[in-house]
Parts: C-alpha cells; sequence; structure tokens
C-alpha cells in the first residue's frame, strides 16, 4: 500500500500535516478541526501498525533525504524506535480526545491543537531518527513546537515558566548540537547501529569520546530533567493538563530519555561504555536524581508539582537501567519508558480532571474526592500504585527487572536506591489516597464547573484516563504475553548485546 | 535570440524610466515590471542550472572594452534570491505607501533592482563600480523617502560612507587598470601575480566593499539606516543590498585574489567576523525596538557570513566546496528570512503605531500570520532546524572542529544562544490572555488597532517560509549549482 521507503515519514506526516492545516483554520471550525485531529491520530496508529508488522517480518524501512553533502536526514525503524514510535501514537490518540474534551470553551485552540500535532510530529520523528543528525533536528523541533503550548495560557506565570523551559531547552540543545558535530568530525556520520558504532576509536580517542559523551548526556539530561537540569520541569507545570501528560509522558522528557538510551546503546554500545566508565557515572548520577526527586516531591501541596517532581525521579530509571552493564537491567529501563509514560499520563489525566472539575488543584483539596468521582480516582490509584512499584501494575514489572539486573551487575547499591525510592513514592502517594477515599468531602468544591450527571464529569474527560490506567494494568498482568511492551523490551536488549 | 542577461537588467531600468515619466501609473508599471523582471531572473538561472553558459557583450564590443554579462552558478543563486526578495517587497509596498511617496518610491526601487541585477551579472571590475555606486545611491534615497528628519540623517550618513566605500574600491579599480592594463575579472586574474600591487588593489577593493557590507566594526552606520527607513525598504538593505557588497567580496576573493588571499587574511576576516556575531547578537538583544533589533541582527549575520573564510582559505577542495556551498546557503536563508522579518516588523508598526517592543503584544496577537513569520524568521536567525541556517551552521561547525580551528565554535554557539534570547522576546508577545472584547487590558488597547489585509500579511510569511522549509530541507541541489569552479 505504501511503500517501504516512505512508510516513516508517511508516519511523521500524519500528525504534522493535519496540524499545518489546523494553523489555518478558523477558531470557530470545530468539527473540522477535531476530524482532522482525529483523523491524523487514527491514521496514524493504522501506519503505525504496519510498521510494527513489516519490522517483526525483518523489512527494512527508511526513509532519506539529503539536506546537504553528507548530510542526510534519515528516518527508519527499529525495535526500539517501534517501541516508543507505538507509546507516542497510542497515547497522542488518548490525549488528543482529552485535550478536546479540556480545552472545550477555551480561546486559541487553532494555535493548540496545531502545535500539540506539530508536538507529537517532532517525537515520532525523533523515535524513528537513523542517525544523530536527524535526531538533533526533531528534538529541537520538539523545543520549538512545545514553547507555545508552555506558554499557551498568556498569563505572566505561563511566560515565566516558557521561559524557563526555553532556557534550559535551548541550552541544552546547543550542548547536544556540540557534542553531535564533535562527534561526527571524529567518526564520520553518527548512524544508530545496535551494538555501537564508535568501537573504532576507542583507545586513540579516549578522552575525547569522554567528553563527547558528557557534552550529549548533558544536552539530553535537561529535557529528561536529570538532577540539577530539571529546574524547568516543576515551572512548566502552569501549561494546559493534557500539554502537562503529553510532556511528562510521551513527548519532552521521554524524548530526552530515549536519547540517553540511544546513545549509550546505539551510538557508543553498552561494551565501550562501559569500558569508559561512562556507566557509572551515569548511574550514580540517575540515581541522585531518582532520590532528589522523591524527597522535592514529598513537600509539594500542589497536585501536579508533586507529580512533576516524581517524572523527574521516575524518568531516570530509564537513564538507569541503561547505566546498569547487563541486559536484565536494560530490559528494566527500556520497559519502563513504556510504563512510566502509561501511568503517568494517567496521573496527569486524573489531576486536570480534579482541577477542571471540582476546581481541586491541592492535595490538601482533595479530601473525600473519591466518593465524588470515583472512577477518576480508581484510575488514579492504579497509576500511584503503579508508580510505587506494587503489583501487578506496570511499574513493578520495571523495578523487579531494574532490581535483578543490578544485582546481575554486581551493583547491589542500586538495590537501595530502588527501596528507598519506593519507600519515598509510597510516602508521597499513599497521603493522595488516604485523602480521596477516606477523608470526609467538605460541603462545597473549590471550583464545580462539571456537575455530577450520569457521568462523574465530561466523558472525554473521564475516558482517557480509564483506558490509560487499564493499559497500565494491562502492561504489568500480561507482561509476559506475546507483543507485550516487556517482550519488545527484551527483543532489544537481546540485539543490543548481540545475544 | 533573446538576451536573457540585458533583460535581466534592462527591464527594470526600462519600468524606472516609465515610473518617471507616467508618476499616475507608477505602482501599475511598477509591478509589471518587478514580475517580468523576476521571470527574466528565473529563466538566466535555469539555464545555469542546465548547465548552459550564459554570456552576454552588450553591443556586440568583447572584453576588454565592451560591457559584459555573465551568469554562473554563484551568480544564479543570488539573482533567485535577490528577485525573489524584490518581488515579494514589491507586493507588500503596492499598498504600504501613501501617493505622494509612492511616486518616489518605484522609480527608486526598480533604478536599485537595476544595480542589484547588474552587480551579480557584472564580470568587468568598472561596471561593478558603477551598479555599486547606482546601487548606494538609490538605496539612500529609498531610506530617507519619509522625509523624516531622523531618517534623514541617519541616510546620509549611509550615502557618505557607501560613496566612501565605493570610492576606495574606484581606487583599487584604477590600480588595477594601470597595473594590469585590463578590467575584466578573468583576465585580470591571469594577469594578477602576488606582490606589492596585487596586495594595494587586494586592500582597497575588498577595504572599500566590507565598509558597505557592514562587517564589524565597520558596521556602525548600518543600524540607524536600517532602522529608520521605511519597511520595505529596510527590507531591501538588509536583506539584498548588504549582500550585493558581501556577493562582490566572495567574487573578488574567489575569481580574482585567490593566488593573493592568503589564510592570515582569511583569519583576520573571520575574527571581525566573529565579532560582529557577538557584539550584533548582544545589541540586538538589548534593542527595545523591533526595527533596530532587526537591524543589529544583520550585523550578526553578516558576522556568520565571514566566518566561513578562515575554514575556506585552510580547506582543500571537497571541503572547500562543501562550506561554500553553505556559506551561500547561510546569505540566501538570511536574505528571506530578513526581508521577511522586516516586512513583518512594519506591520506591526502600522497596526500598533510604533515598534517598541514591550508593547507590541496586542498588535502581535492581532496578527497570527505576521506572528508566524516572524516565528519562521526567528527560526533561520537563531539557526534551528529545519531552517537552511542550521545546515550551514551545522556544516561550519563540523569544519570548524575538523580542521582543528574549534575556536569559531563557541563565538558560534554564543551568537546562537543570543539569537534565541532575542527572537524569543519578539515572539514572548505572542501569548496573552487573548483579546477579548470589553476585557480590561488587551481590549482597550485592541481598539487603536490599524486593522491589517490579508493579502499584504502574505509576502512576509512566504518569504520566511522559503528561509526554513525550502532551503532548509531541499537546498542540496545548491551545491551541484555551485559545483563547478567558478572560471
Amino acid at each position: 500500500m505504501i511503500p517501504d521507503n516512505l512508510l516513516p515519514a508517511a508516519i511523521v506526516l500524519t500528525s504534522l500535516v493535519p496540524g499545518l492545516l489546523i494553523f489555518v483554520l478558523g477558531e470557530r471550525r470545530h468539527v473540522l478541526r477535531t476530524v482532522l485531529n482525529m483523523t491524523g491520530a487514527l491514521a496514524k496508529l493504522a501506519l503505525v501498525g504496519l510498521l510494527i508488522q513489516g519490522v517483526y517480518e525483518g523489512r527494512d524501512f527508511e526513509s532519506r533525504l539529503t539536506l546537504a553533502p553528507g548530510l542526510d536526514l534519515v528516518l527508519n525503524a527499529d525495535a526500539l524506535s517501534v517501541l516508543f514510535v507505538t507509546l507516542s501514537t497510542v497515547l497522542w490518540l488518548v490525549t488528543t480526545v482529552y485535550a478536546i474534551g479540556y480545552l472545550e470553551h477555551s480561546p486559541h485552540r487553532s494555535r493548540f491543537f496545531g502545535f500539540f500535532s506539530l508536538c507529537v510530529s517532532a517525537t515520532v520523528g525523533l523515535a524513528l531518527a537513523g542517525n544523530l543528525l536527524t535526531f538533533v533536528i526533531f528534538y529541537e523541533a520538539l523545543t520549538l513546537a512545545t514553547y507555545p503550548l508552555v506558554a499557551h495560557r498568556g498569563t505572566p506565570d505561563a511566560a515565566q515558566g516558557a521561559r524557563v523551559y526555553l532556557g534550559y531547552t535551548l541550552g541544552g540543545g546547543v550542548l547536544l548540537l556540540t557534542g553531535a558535530i564533535w562527534l561526527q568530525s571524529l567518526a564520520g556520520p553518527v548512524v544508530f547501529t545496535q551494538g555501537g558504532m564508535l568501537s573504532a576509536l576507542a583507545g586513540e580517542y579516549d578522552t575525547q569520546l569522554v567528553l563527547i559523551f558528557f557534552l550529549l548526556i548533558a544536552g539530553l539530561g535537561v529535557k529528561a530533567a536529570l538532577v540539577p537540569l530539571h529546574g524547568w520541569l516543576p515551572q512548566a507545570m502552569v501549561a494546559p493538563a493534557p500539554v502537562s501528560a503529553l510532556l511528562h509522558a510521551v513527548a519532552v522528557v521521554k524524548a530526552g530519555a530515549f536519547g540517553i538510551v540511544r546513545v549509550v546503546y546505539d551510538v557508543y554500545g553498552v561494551v565501550l561504555a562501559e569500558s569508559l566508565g561512562l556507566l557509572a557515572a551515569l548511574a550514580v548520577l540517575a540515581s541522585i536524581t531518582i532520590v532528589y526527586g522523591s524527597v522535592r516531591a514529598l513537600s509539594q501541596d500542589g497536585l501536579k508539582k508533586r507529580l512533576a517532581y516524581s517524572t523527574v525521579s521516575q524518568v531516570s530509571y530509564i537513564a538507569l537501567g541503561a547505566s546498569i552493564f547487563g541486559p536484565v537491567a536494560t530490559i528494566g529501563g527500556v520497559v519502563h519508558l513504556v510504563h512510566q509514560g502509561i501511568m503517568k499520563i494517567t496521573l496527569f489525566f486524573c489531576a486536570g480532571n480534579y482541577a477542571e472539575t471540582l476546581g481541586v488543584h491541592r492535595v490538601s483539596e482533595m479530601d473525600g474526592v473519591g466518593r465524588r468521582m470515583p472512577w477518576t480516582t480508581l484510575a488514579l490509584t492504579v497509576g500511584t500504585l503503579g508508580m510505587i512499584g506494587v503489583p501487578p501494575v506496570a511499574g513493578f514489572v520495571s523495578k523487579w527487572y531494574l532490581g535483578l539486573g543490578a544485582v546481575e551487575a554486581g551493583s547491589d547499591w542500586v538495590l537501595l536506591i530502588l527501596v528507598t525510592s519506593s519507600l519515598l513514592n509510597a510516602a508521597y502517594f499513599f497521603p493522595i489516597l488516604f485523602r480521596a477515599w477516606f477523608k470526609e468531602a467538605p460541603a462545597r468544591w473549590p471550583k464545580e464547573r462539571i456537575a455530577a450527571g450520569r457521568l462523574e464529569t465530561a466523558a472525554a474527560l473521564l475516558w482517557p484516563p480509564v483506558i490509560t490506567a487499564l493499559l497500565a494494568l494491562a502492561a504489568g498482568l500480561f507482561a509476559a504475553a506475546p507483543a507485550s511492551p516487556l517482550e519488545w523490551a527484551e527483543l532489544i536488549a537481546q540485539r543490543e548485546y548481540g545475544l | 535570440m533573446i538576451d536573457w542577461l540585458a533583460l535581466t537588467v534592462a527591464l527594470p531600468l526600462l519600468g524606472a524610466v516609465f515610473a518617471v515619466v507616467l508618476p499616475t501609473r507608477a505602482r501599475g508599471i511598477g509591478m509589471a515590471a518587478a514580475l517580468l523582471t523576476t521571470a527574466m531572473a528565473l529563466s538566466v538561472s535555469v539555464q545555469v542550472v542546465q548547465g548552459i553558459t550564459l554570456r552576454s557583450d552588450l553591443g556586440g564590443w568583447g572584453a576588454p572594452l565592451g560591457i559584459g554579462l555573465q551568469a554562473d552558478g554563484l551568480s544564479a543563486a543570488l539573482l533567485v534570491m535577490a528577485n525573489l526578495v524584490a518581488l515579494g517587497i514589491s507586493a507588500y509596498a503596492l499598498d504600504y505607501f501613501d501617493a505622494g511617496s509612492r511616486r518616489h518610491f518605484w522609480p527608486l526601487w526598480l533604478l536599485l533592482w537595476t544595480a542589484l541585477n547588474g552587480l551579480f551579472l557584472a564580470v568587468d571590475l568598472f561596471n561593478i563600480y558603477v551598479t555599486l555606486e547606482l546601487l548606494g545611491i538609490s538605496a539612500a534615497a529609498l531610506g530617507a523617502l519619509t522625509g523624516r528628519r531622523e531618517a534623514v540623517a541617519a541616510n546620509l550618513r549611509y550615502l557618505l560612507v557607501g560613496l566612501l566605500g565605493s570610492m576606495t574600491y574606484l581606487l583599487g579599480v584604477a590600480l588595477a587598470y594601470t597595473g594590469l592594463g585590463t578590467l575584466d575579472l578573468g583576465l585580470a586574474a591571469q594577469a594578477l601575480t602576488p606582490g606589492p600591487l596585487a596586495w594595494t588593489i587586494f586592500a582597497l577593493m575588498l577595504g572599500g566593499l566590507l565598509l558597505k557590507t557592514a562587517l564589524f566594526p565597520l558596521h556602525f552606520w548600518l543600524p540607524p539606516a536600517h532602522a529608520q527607513a521605511p519597511a520595505p525598504v529596510s527590507a531591501a538593505l538588509s536583506a539584498l543590498v548588504v549582500k550585493a557588497a558581501f556577493y562582490l567580496i566572495l567574487r573578488l576573493w574567489l575569481d580574482l585574489f585567490g593566488p593573493v588571499a592568503g589564510p592570515a587574511a582569511g583569519t583576520l576576516l573571520g575574527m571581525l567576523g566573529a565579532g560582529g556575531v557577538v557584539w550584533g547578537s548582544w545589541r540586538a538583544f538589548r534593542a527595545e525596538r523591533l526595527k533596530l533589533l532587526a537591524a543589529y541582527s544583520t550585523v550578526a549575520q553578516v558576522g556568520y557570513l565571514f566566518m566561513f573564510f578562515p575554514l575556506m582559505a585552510a580547506a582543500a577542495i571537497p571541503r572547500r566546496q562543501e562550506l561554500f556551498g553553505a556559506l551561500v546557503l547561510l546569505a540566501l536563508t538570511h536574505g528571506f528570512a530578513k526581508a521577511g522579518l522586516f516586512l513583518s516588523a512594519g506591520l506591526l508598526q502600522k497596526t500598533a503605531g510604533h515598534d517598541r517592543i514591550a508593547e507590541l503584544g496586542p498588535a502581535t496577537q492581532s496578527l497570527p500570520a505576521v506572528a508566524f513569520a516572524i516565528g519562521f524568521a526567528g527560526v533561520a536567525l537563531i539557526g534551528l532546524p529545519p531552517s537552511g541556517t542550521f545546515v550551514a551552521k551545522w556544516v561550519l561547525l563540523s569544519e570548524s572542529f575538523a580542521s582543528g580551528q574549534w575556536w569559531w565554535a563557541p563565538v558560534v554557539l554564543a551568537g546562537t544562544l543570543l539569537a534565541a534570547a532575542y527572537v524569543f522576546r519578539l515572539l514572548a508577545n505572542a501569548f496573552g490572555p487573548g483579546l477579548q472584547p470589553g476585557a480590561a487590558g488587551g481590549g482597550d488597547q485592541s481598539q487603536c488597532l490599524v486593522p491589517i489585509g490579508r493579502a499584504v500579511q502574505a509576502p512576509a510569511l512566504l518569504m520566511t517560509l522559503i528561509a526554513v522549509v525550502l532551503l532548509g530541507l531541499g537546498a542540496e541541489p545548491l551545491w551541484t549549482l555551485l559545483q563547478e569552479p567558478p572560471p
């Protein structure tokens, strides 16, 4: 149906084209805009289905565009990119539904949905990037596409948040660009290769390779919110809830984490990274971030802020998995890419629902909210339990493999980090659940906008968290089933270690 | 047979004459000439792309006596950019001026266009001088079109500096004629041997042109002149006139002074360029007015162009060709982006009545297409993907790492961050609580905004789109076009 060499490009275009069309649409063309959004999202899903099938059959997909002599924009699909593309596509579909419900009556919807689509296009583009140049291009494009979303509300807070966001991400972008170009001047075009592509340079250029690694990780660490580069993330919370959901689960933060995985496995190669001592450094960085984020989350009263610090902590599990030498830890890290996405998007949807339905923004206002909004709170419960790592929710699987991998690699201290972090997770999530389910509801909610009818809130707001919560459960329960995220992660680990 | 080259130069001149004779029809004549000239320039370029060598000797007099015109890859690339940008500016200018200014605008504008096309096609050192002089005079006259005191003062200075520049250049030409006995570029190149004479010619010609292209620290005249001119004129000055002088430097450097210009000269130009990048970007960041910001940003972007010289001087042939292509790509991208930015600035100025950046919020929000144009122009000025600037900067940076001249990299990166800082100062204006009539704050201000038609927003948007999308993703043929080493 679609030639193999156009499929990756088509997957990017299914959100890019609707996005561009939406920009020129009048503000009141509500129906047409929704149709465009949904058509794009569904078409992308269908194409990703074709891609999964093709990659499974071992076909090669590659779209290539020459920008200048020796500079090629390459989109192709390997197991890792398929995993991330699938995650982005599924969650984009759900988030689009949610965003349509959430922004029903607010101004500038054309602008919002236009940039929203561009943001997803950039994410999918960097997932499919076949070389470092392409990755950098989409990584920067993602910065550009998300800036208007963070600034969307137009309040002084939003302007401030957007400015901080931009300062951090463009600064990080410059570091990444420097690292990428420096590396390219040593190694030629940096093509993502399973097992790494730099082993030929080892020995002669060790110092430069180490420096470049830290430049790249610093550039990626800004988006992945590695401490001390995480400062933008809590401030970017001023964005509307669907944006926070997408930023934290799929797009920005995950782009950074995905990039770290790419650099460790497909640029340096895990063996070279280990022998240069880079993995140990990354592991320390990730561990500090994990504990720091959790500690900061404890004292946040704003629900979204607490979730934001929780993201800082949780995303670093991915970096942690990448930094422990051994296939089991790799599986844990890579599968968390998906698991954290599904769980965190659920939590942000729920936070958005409380804010939009009842005007509840703070943890201290959540008393008894479970009885008023049982389904939302149930979804929240699944999400938080998953984050803590309670079986059978998906988060348990990630932590299990990470712990096992750490023991296997002889890094027993990582277990201590995992236990500490899980205890802290429990410490900042259980009070929320306790308040929501067991405390008495107040006589009046802060600002009740949507009255309780047959459903506790608008249908477009309710279904997305319920669906993603079910996905999070399913990913944990059926982790051993074929084509589960875990199985893809195993496939990826096998290939990276050449097993 | 049609003499395409001669027509490319003669058509705007003809238009200018008619516009003077029939001032009431100036607008129609001007637009017709603009369309025809652009078509002619495009067909010249298409022929160059097809590998046809175009050379015409006016009146049948060959070198060294007659007026020769010739088109190669470099001139074709700049010709296309200049004519498309000029066409966009013409369309924008249709309704920009009141009836009084209109009569003066069109003849001068077409004269400037004649000079531009002539300059890109000239192969004779003296003819280059003539076009350069014509360009400078018509540009200064256009800049002073409003007749406001500041504008006249700024442009008088611009005129005098321009004259100084072209006179210095002319001195070089005179010296070349006495010393070499010819003015034809090709013949002069054959006759020129390194020595005191060659060095003097080189220094005089280059010095004059550097002044005209506003390389730091010779940029002092540019910001007031470009900021005070009417928006369409500012666009032409920043995007085209500066670029014309730069083209000549590149042309002479490649075709004439190849054996004379050593690495030291390249390094000197690179250092001045680096100074321009830092200083221009910094001043743009500090500027309080939009047009002044855009003008200082030109100083910075010209600086980037010169940072290619030390790398090109040191590189071997294949890398040199890559750098050369990237350099031309950067110049073209800047042409489109900066023209788009100035045209957008003009619209904001018209609708808000001023161009104080801090107070442009309501105006920016009332013109989404303009906000997008500024955004695209900004992407190209910063050098973010997918603009042509990104590709060019990538090549520049990788060559500076690969050749060991890594010290250029921090300058480029610092300039990039500063550019981001000044561009996003503008873009932050695009986000506000929204213009709800009757609402406090935004409502009152939006009342006094002058409405702007849709058509007049199109040229800026299109030009910036070319800079960002077309030149970013589709620039590869440029290297093929420039492949053939200039004769």
